[in-house]
């Protein structure tokens, strides 16, 4: 599944966020999956989503280096695909 | 360890490791498991935890949800609730609606004895609620010499009465012994047929173990069978407990390595909390939830839990080429055998364990806790009596 930047995401409201020192820690109560966000940048990004129009806005809001934001799409496509995030 | 479900996604972020940073301990544990009585209906020869007896200084409802509400407020998003057998307590399915109404989901083990066709419509209606079913022999005979007699009919009453509710995947945990690993593939099937995810586990030489481990545990050529059918089955769940096979060749999915006070706790029926639940032993007691500051200060400031996510010295394996598949192996293993902890794993698949242990004198290997086992020696059967109670 192909992720666009270019769309509105949120944090899906079945999951708990818990900062840990590396990132943090996700649960997804409803399909019972733990995913770790690996550094507290990804964090911001993820806790960014809610409160702009594209997932890219939210990487700039995060301050996500340009040459850092394909792996940060990637690490988004991954979290989307867990159902962490999703479009809205 | 036990993190059934974990994704380990690839994100960016600084170049050390998920591994290294579990190993320096998290804010709190992924994977509790948390005892709630010790008394139980059955007398399996392998209990981690001794039980048969109900302890009477057992926690009381009230400091149960006490501790519930510490993890909610810990963030531990899910319990792995066992005993004893849980549902003796009277209040579990109390316990257990307060715990999924805090945010902390629950996974309980249990031999069945209590999981007749109404508990089950009650627990296919419950969201955030996992169900373990132990059995450890495909066929009556096999089961009942660990777990007594009529322990096989037991569970598979349990798991009917969960496929007809409709529960849905629930798991049958199995704990592999030198008597079931030719069993495997019908266990697979066992789980098919009935819709249920199978879990295989490793035996540890804990609480009654100890006295068991010798006879049951499988041998070196059974291990390498037992590494080659997980290996080809990744949809098989293992509680990461068999990291030390991955000397063997490509390490096993899951994280591989003893999370005992790392990522991994145990909370037992009195409050006592061990680092892992493998370890019920005084040496490995960090302390106990009545305490000031409960739960938390023991995760966050227990001397023994801050000591056991320092660095491990490799000891004896440290010349081991091997060491970084295996990590030394279970911590809990070796000590109940009697072994060194900076030292192999009695099953070694190397065999370096097997040459250690030929040098341990018996009589000075570690005792478990005081236990709560019966008085009789044999496997005691009350299920028949409680299950028809129960209905």
């Amino acid at each position: 599944m192909a992720f666009d930047l270019q769309r509105a995401y949120r944090l899906n409201p079945a999951v708990a966020v818990r900062p840990e020192p590396f990132g943090a820690l996700v649960y997804h109560f409803g399909n019972r999956r733990l995913s770790f966000l690996k550094s507290p940048r990804l964090v911001a990004v993820v806790r960014l989503l809610d409160r702009h129009d594209s997932a890219a806005d939210a990487l700039d809001a995060a301050g996500v280096p340009a040459g850092q934001r394909a792996r940060y799409a990637a690490a988004l496509a991954e979290l989307a695909g867990s159902e962490v995030i999703d479009a809205r | 360890m036990p993190v059934d479900q974990a994704v380990l996604a690839e994100h960016p972020g600084p170049d050390s490791t998920l591994t290294g940073r579990f190993k320096r301990g998290l804010t709190a544990p992924i994977c509790l498991t948390w005892e709630l009585t010790y008394a139980c209906n059955l007398q399996c020869v392998h209990c981690l935890s001794s039980s048969g007896r109900r302890d009477p200084r057992e926690l009381s409802t009230a400091e149960c949800q006490a501790v519930i509400d510490e993890l909610e407020r810990m963030q531990v998003f899910y319990v792995n609730i066992g005993g004893g057998e849980p549902t003796l307590r009277p209040d579990f399915w109390d316990l257990l609606d307060y715990s999924v109404a805090h945010h902390v989901g629950v996974k309980f083990s249990t031999n069945g004895v209590r999981l007749d066709r109404r508990a089950a419509r009650r627990l296919a209606g419950t969201d955030y609620v996992d169900v373990q079913i132990s059995l450890d022999g495909a066929t009556a005979d096999v089961n009942d010499a660990v777990r007594g007699t009529g322990s096989f009919a037991m569970a598979r009453r349990a798991m009917q009465a969960l496929t007809e509710a409709g529960f849905g995947e629930f798991k049958i945990s199995i704990v592999v012994t030198r008597h079931n690993v030719s069993q495997l593939d019908e266990f697979k099937q066992i789980a098919d047929a009935c819709g249920a995810r199978l879990r295989v586990t490793r035996l540890r030489p804990s609480g009654r173990g100890a006295d068991s481990w010798a006879e049951l545990h499988p041998t070196a050529a059974q291990q390498r069978l037992l590494y080659d059918w997980l290996s080809a089955r990744p949809d098989v769940l293992t509680g990461d407990s068999f990291f030390h096979l991955s000397a063997l060749g490509a390490p096993l999915p899951g994280l591989n390595l003893c999370g005992a006070g790392r990522v991994v706790c145990l909370i037992d029926p009195v409050g006592d909390v061990y680092a892992c639940p493998f370890v019920l032993h005084e040496q490995f007691r960090a302390g106990n939830v009545r305490e000031p500051g409960g739960f938390t200060r023991l995760w966050r400031e227990s001397a023994l839990l801050l000591r056991l996510r320092e660095p491990a010295a490799a000891g004896a394996c440290a010349s081991c080429g091997q060491f970084d598949a295996c990590q030394g192996g279970c911590m809990a293993a070796k000590f109940f055998t009697g072994l060194p902890l900076d030292g192999p794993d009695p099953e070694c698949v190397l065999g370096h364990g097997e040459r250690a242990l030929a040098q341990v004198c018996l009589p000075d290997r570690p005792r478990a806790a005081p236990g709560h086992s019966r008085s009789s020696r044999e496997p005691v059967f009350l299920g028949q009596i409680a299950a028809r109670a129960a209905t």
